[in-house]
Formats: C-alpha cells, sequence, structure tokens
C-alpha cells in the first residue's frame, strides 16, 4: 500500500514539471499557428481559387480547381525561373563550400597555428550582418555604367569604356552569385571549422603515424567526419538559394535583369502580389514547396546512402 | 494534451475576441465636417509644400484652417508600388475608421488615375464635393479629361498642368547649330526627321542627342490614335512601334547614351560634366530635377555659376507631349468635406493663388488666364533657361495635350514596356522576343486581358 501510494506520487510530479513544460512551448506554438501554419494552409487553399484585384475591384475567390497549376505549366514560365534559381545558387555554392572548407582547414591545422582566429572570424562573418538589400542596392551602384568600379578600371587604362555589368546576363547571374558567396562564406567557415574541431585528434595524429599526407587525410579522414555538417550547410543553403529574392530584385530593379534571366521563383511570385493575385502565387508557393521538399530529400538520400550500405551489417 | 489544446483555444480565442473589439466597436457616420484631423495620403513633399506655403501658410500668421483642425500627413514612396497599396488597403474601409484615420484627401497621378477614377472611392468634385463649373472653368481640359470617370464624372482637381518640351543646353547648341536662340533650334527640331539630323552633327562634335531609351517614349506615346486597352484586348499602338525603331537607331547609330530613365548615368548627363544635348522634360522636371542636376554643388545657391545653371532653354520639340501630374481626389467617407472643398477651390481654382504660385516656384499652374498673364508678360523670365519665358511656351503646348486615348493600364504599359525593350537596344535578345517578354509581364498583372498581336 506504502509503496503504491510512493509510486503515485512520484507520477503525479512528474506530470506536473510536463505541464509547466507544454506552458513554456505554448507562446511558440501558438504564434506560430497564427503567423506560419495558417497562413501555409491558406496558401494550399487559395491556389485552387481566381482571386485578384484588377484595380480596386476585388475578382472572386471563385473555386477553379487546378487551373491555377495547369496554366503555369502551359506558361512553362515557372520551370524557367526555377532553372535561373538553381543554377545562380550553385555558381555561387560551388565557390562558397570550396573556399570555405580551404579557410576551415587552414585556421583548424595544428600545423600553422593561425593567430587572432576569433578576428578573421568576425571579419569573414562580417557581409552577413548587412542587409541583403541594402548589400544589392551598393552594387548596384558601385558596378553601375557609370560606378566605382568602371571608374577605377578606366583610370588605370584597362578599358576605355566603361562596361554595362547589368545589361548582360552573365554580368547579372555572377554578381547576384558573387554577393551571395560573399554573404555566406564566413557562417559556413565557421560551421566547418567547429565540425573539423569536433574530431576527435587522435584520428589526425594516427593518419599522419600512418604516413598519409594531408591531401588523403582530408578526404579518408576530415570529409567523411564532417559530412554531417556538409550535409546540413547543403540542405539550408540549398533551401535559402531556391528562396533566392532581395539581392536579385535589389540588383534588377525587380524586372529579372536581361531576358529575365536572373529572374528568380519568389521574385516572380512577388509579380503576382502586385495585384494581390493569391490564386497564382498559391500555386507558385506550392509548386516551389514541393520542389524543394523533392530537392532536399534527394541530398539527404545521396548523402546518407554510402553510411547506411556501410553500417548494414547491424 | 486536451488540456493543452484547450489553453492554445483560449488563448487564440482571446486573441480573437480583443481584434474585434478594436475594430468594431468604432461608431460610423459621423456627419460632414465634424473631423478634427485632416488626413492626406501622398508620396513626396510636393504638395506638401504647396499646401503649407499657399494654403496653410503659417508663417504669414494666415492660418486658414478652422480652428481645432489637424493636418495629417501620410506619405508612402511610389517605389514597388508601396503608394497605390496603402490607398488600396484604406480606402475600402474608409467609413469606419476613426476621425484620426479617415482619409479626407489623397494624391494620384496620371499613369494609374483612372484607377481611382473609376472607382467608387473617389468623390464627384462637382455634384458631392461642390465646386462648379464656372470655378473650374480656367483650368486646362485635358487635366479635367483624365480624371473624368467613364461614367462623365468629374473625381479630381489639379494645381497643375505638365506640358512637356524639349530641354537644350545652349553652349552645345551654340558651339553645334551657331545659335542657341530658342525660336532658331525649334526650326531645327521641327520633326523627327530634322530631329535625327541635328543628332548627327551632335555625334560629329562628340555629343548625344539623348540620355538614352527612354527619354523620347512620351512625345510618342501621347500622341497614340486610341486606347491601347479596348473591351479586354491590349494592342499596342503604332506609336509605340515607332518609338521602338527610333530609339533602336539612335543606340545602334551612337546618338544617345544608352541610359535608362532615372539612372545615375541619366542624370549625370544634365550636370556640368554631361554630353547630352537634351531631354524631353515636362515643367516639373524642368524646374526641379533638371535645375538640380545641373548644378555642380548643390548645397550651395541654385544660381548663375553653380554648376551649368543658366545654360539651358526649352523649345517644343518635334511632337507635343505631357509628362506626369498631380491630382488631388477627395475621399469617399471624408468627415471634412467643406475644408476640402475650400482647399480645392484655393489652391486648383484661385487665379491669384495660382499665378502666385508660378511666380514663385517656376512650377507651371492650372489656370489658363494666370498663365497667359505670366506669358505675356515681357519681363517674367526664368534665370535657370537663361532669361527664357518657358511659361510661354507651357502655354502653346498645354492647349495641344489630347489626353482622350489614356487607359487604366498605361503604368503597366510604360513600365514593362521600357523594362523589355531595353534588352532589345542592349542587343541581346530579338524585337519579337522582347515583345514576348513585355506581354508576358503584361498579364502577370493583368491576367485579365487578352493579347491582340
Amino acid at each position: 500500500m506504502g509503496e503504491k501510494k510512493e509510486t503515485k506520487r512520484v507520477r503525479a510530479k512528474r506530470v506536473n514539471y510536463s505541464r509547466y513544460g507544454y506552458y513554456f512551448i505554448a507562446p511558440f506554438f501558438i504564434v506560430y499557428c497564427i503567423f506560419s501554419l495558417a497562413p501555409l494552409l491558406m496558401t494550399f487553399y487559395y491556389s485552387f481559387f481566381e482571386y485578384y484585384r484588377d484595380g480596386l475591384n476585388v475578382i472572386g475567390p471563385n473555386f477553379v480547381g487546378f487551373e491555377n497549376y495547369v496554366n503555369l505549366f502551359k506558361k512553362g514560365d515557372f520551370f524557367q525561373y526555377f532553372g535561373n534559381t538553381l543554377l545562380v545558387w550553385i555558381i555561387g555554392f560551388i565557390p562558397q563550400i570550396v573556399v570555405s572548407f580551404l579557410l576551415a582547414l587552414i585556421f583548424t591545422s595544428h600545423r600553422m597555428k593561425i593567430r587572432g582566429k576569433t578576428f578573421f572570424k568576425t571579419v569573414m562573418y562580417m557581409p552577413n550582418l548587412i542587409m541583403a538589400s541594402a548589400f544589392a542596392m551598393l552594387f548596384f551602384l558601385v558596378f553601375g555604367d557609370t560606378g566605382p568600379f568602371n571608374q577605377i578600371l578606366i583610370d588605370l587604362g584597362l578599358i576605355d569604356e566603361g562596361i554595362r555589368y547589368l545589361s548582360t546576363v552573365w554580368g547579372t547571374r555572377s554578381l547576384i552569385a558573387l554577393m551571395n558567396f560573399l554573404m555566406w562564406f564566413g557562417n559556413t567557415t565557421i560551421l566547418l571549422m567547429a565540425g573539423i574541431n569536433g574530431i576527435d585528434p587522435s584520428l589526425f595524429e594516427a593518419a599522419e603515424m600512418d604516413g598519409a599526407n594531408s591531401w588523403q587525410v582530408f578526404w579518408k579522414v576530415t570529409l567523411p567526419l564532417v559530412s554531417p555538417i556538409v550535409l546540413y550547410v547543403l540542405v539550408t543553403s540549398m533551401i535559402g538559394g531556391l528562396q533566392m529574392f532581395d539581392v536579385p530584385e535589389v540588383l534588377t530593379r525587380g524586372t529579372g535583369g536581361t531576358n529575365r534571366t536572373s529572374m528568380t521563383v519568389l521574385m516572380y511570385l512577388n509579380r503576382f502580389l502586385k495585384t494581390r493575385n493569391y490564386g497564382d502565387s498559391g500555386a507558385v508557393s506550392v509548386i516551389l514547396f514541393i520542389l524543394t521538399a523533392l530537392l532536399s530529400l534527394a541530398v539527404f538520400r545521396l548523402f546518407y546512402q554510402p553510411e547506411r550500405k556501410g553500417g548494414g551489417g547491424r | 494534451m486536451k488540456r493543452l489544446l484547450l489553453f492554445m483555444l483560449a488563448v487564440v480565442s482571446v486573441f480573437v475576441l480583443f481584434g474585434c473589439d478594436g475594430n468594431g466597436g468604432e461608431a460610423s457616420g459621423l456627419s460632414e465636417d465634424k473631423g478634427k484631423t485632416l488626413v492626406i495620403y501622398c508620396w513626396n513633399e510636393e504638395f506638401k509644400s504647396r499646401f503649407n506655403d499657399y494654403y496653410f501658410n503659417e508663417a504669414n500668421n494666415n492660418n486658414m484652417l478652422p480652428n481645432g483642425v489637424k493636418v495629417k500627413w501620410v506619405m508612402t514612396p511610389s517605389e514597388g508600388n508601396a503608394y497605390q497599396n496603402s490607398l488600396d488597403e484604406v480606402l475600402p474601409r474608409n467609413d469606419e475608421l476613426g476621425d484620426d484615420e479617415k482619409v479626407d484627401l489623397f494624391l494620384i497621378e496620371a499613369d494609374y488615375a483612372l484607377k481611382y477614377v473609376n472607382s467608387e472611392y473617389t468623390l464627384d468634385i462637382i455634384n458631392e464635393v461642390g465646386l462648379t463649373q464656372k470655378e473650374l472653368e480656367n483650368q486646362y481640359q485635358y487635366t479635367k479629361d483624365i480624371v473624368t470617370s467613364s461614367d462623365g464624372k468629374l473625381k479630381g482637381t489639379s494645381w497643375q498642368a505638365t506640358p512637356g518640351l524639349f530641354a537644350y543646353r545652349r553652349s552645345i547648341a551654340k558651339e553645334v547649330l551657331g545659335t542657341d536662340d530658342p525660336v532658331e533650334v525649334q526650326k531645327r527640331l521641327s520633326d523627327w526627321e530634322k530631329f535625327e539630323a541635328v543628332a548627327e552633327l551632335m555625334k560629329e562634335k562628340g555629343y548625344y542627342m539623348l540620355s538614352g531609351y527612354d527619354d523620347a517614349y512620351r512625345p510618342f506615346t501621347n500622341n497614340i490614335s486610341q486606347p491601347m486597352v479596348k473591351d479586354g484586348k491590349l494592342k499596342l499602338d503604332d506609336k509605340i512601334f515607332e518609338w521602338i525603331e527610333q530609339t533602336k537607331k539612335f543606340t545602334e547609330n551612337g546618338w544617345n547614351q544608352r541610359t535608362t530613365l532615372w539612372s545615375e548615368t541619366w542624370a549625370q548627363g544634365q550636370g556640368p560634366n554631361g554630353r547630352v544635348f537634351g531631354y524631353f522634360y515636362s515643367t516639373w522636371g524642368i524646374n526641379f530635377t533638371l535645375l538640380e542636376n545641373s548644378l555642380e554643388n548643390p548645397d550651395e545657391p541654385a544660381q548663375v555659376g553653380n554648376g551649368i545653371f543658366g545654360d539651358w532653354a526649352v523649345c517644343e520639340g518635334p511632337a507635343s507631349f505631357y509628362w506626369g501630374g498631380t491630382w488631388i481626389c477627395a475621399a469617399k467617407g471624408t468627415d471634412n468635406l467643406n475644408l476640402v472643398r475650400d482647399i480645392m477651390r484655393k489652391l486648383t481654382c484661385d487665379r491669384a493663388t495660382m499665378k502666385l504660385i508660378t511666380l514663385e516656384t517656376l512650377d507651371f499652374t492650372n489656370h489658363k488666364q494666370a498663365m497667359k498673364e505670366i506669358a505675356e508678360d515681357p519681363e517674367y523670365g526664368s534665370s535657370f533657361l537663361g532669361g527664357q519665358n518657358h511659361i510661354a511656351l507651357f502655354v502653346k503646348a498645354a492647349d495641344k495635350i489630347s489626353m482622350k486615348n489614356a487607359s487604366f493600364y498605361d503604368q503597366t504599359i510604360t513600365e514593362e514596356i521600357q523594362t523589355a525593350m531595353k534588352d532589345y537596344f542592349d542587343e541581346q535578345v530579338t524585337l519579337e522576343q522582347a515583345l514576348e517578354n513585355f506581354y508576358k509581364a503584361f498579364q502577370e498583372i493583368h491576367k485579365n486581358i487578352e493579347i491582340e498581336r
């Protein structure tokens, strides 16, 4: 009897604590439901409606089934802009991951023993502190037809006439990629440094003792062991990259650059918002959501397959 | 879990309850001129300074606002459609708003005027606000046409008319054409063929005739033969194609500097280091934008000696056009109707006030009689334009403007065709591709309009 009472009290205590736990997390979930989950579900809902403004007149909401989706696929623009987004993200991401790895390896190397690591980390992280739109505005001015960058090149005698960077396809794309690279390589470097520092030093020592050179150490020890971090960087960067908006929007003034070759999916979406076209913009959002989920899953699969094979024994 | 759900439900319902309380409690239907706050929506300082200087006039101790009425300015920049978005948000529920929030007056621009004019949210100036035809008779007809709704009601009124002219550099004219006299220069520029001949001369001397791609857009498109969107169909006017053809020619021949409107390089071309002969500009552009850009040092007084102040002159150019302009509308639901009427009367119909505005600010005001008086005044001249009486030219140009072919879609057409054609002028795409991009962009915004190719 006494024993039973004891357990009851203990159980009551536990329930009590967990209730407080729920109270503490409740604000987040409430805010999340109101400001994230509800709009998310509404997006799905409205993507099946004709609902926009013509001047000041509101048209709809009229249920149209999959018409918004069909139109989107028929026009085909969406996939062009999805391609643009992916392309610009990749040409920014490749230098980002390479440079970040290089810097992370240099900063964590026992042999080099770099001084002032904190200082460099701060400096590298700096570009990320600037608002993306302000950064893009800066580039817009610096790389303007008569902007300071051209002025310097002319003064140095390298060119006779200003280059019109933003009037060419690759000029615009490269600038966007460059900005994304500058903004994110510091962040990635710090993540990779943390990952490399987390590796047991004895593994490196063992590899060295076995006569592995730096190249082999990197490919055989470092890379496999930080691969979860690399995966994390890749997936977050990809999700962020697919939602690229402010940099190209400001840099091209919302036009998507020459022949719309730098228009991203979100910029396309933004064009519908001018007339509050919830139907079409909802359809764009839903497709982007699905594609992002699929791509993230694919990347996940790709990275985890070898490990599963290795651990297949049990 | 159940408790958690209940708790969340409780919190949510508190939110909802509070929300309802805040919005629904206000008593609507305040009668006329009960309002103690005059709320004005606008996108820049221009009207505010006119209002403060010529209506409110605090400095002269001439406070004409009925005692106790505060003025509240709600200023939202036009960029990215922000201004229209703010209006669209507030106008439909104007009746329900409190005195402090309720829009009384708002300003609109020509390119999208019809959107508001044809809506139920603007008051009829004559039948509802109470200005008379007689009071409005001295306004230029086109300034009334723009803001006349499809059922014939006048829905706005303006203190300015914005005829356009060709502003050119006197020093360059002297060097290339041998004269800087506006009458003589006009003879060399009176049609597009002559205009192009002069462009070639400019190039030979190392100057550009125009700055860039969009400069001649309005002189062409203000002369279209019918509205470009009719019965739900968009058909580009021949004038648009003339503009494209001419601009392509100018670009290929090096007669322009390949800029876009409002860009850094475009503005620099109007300054001391500019190599551009002239710009198509309307009233406000000449007296505000061009004047500011011409100065070497913007902090010093604007006078001869500062940059190229005084080196500019104006002539009619090859085609008549207008550009821009601001109209005042009375918002449906205003609780200061008498005050609104008085402001409109004083600022847009009163001869003495409007003449004073022109004399003091160089702006061209919307009063035929007053403008005629200044135009005929031999003493009057603008020192910025080397002593020229530009009002005389504006008076001539203003009479020629016709607005009957404007449509509510003009703003989208203007913005999107300039964007799309830039790629063509830049030799990045073919004309067909550029047109395709334009149609695509147009339909993203007006999905219910068909394209007629």
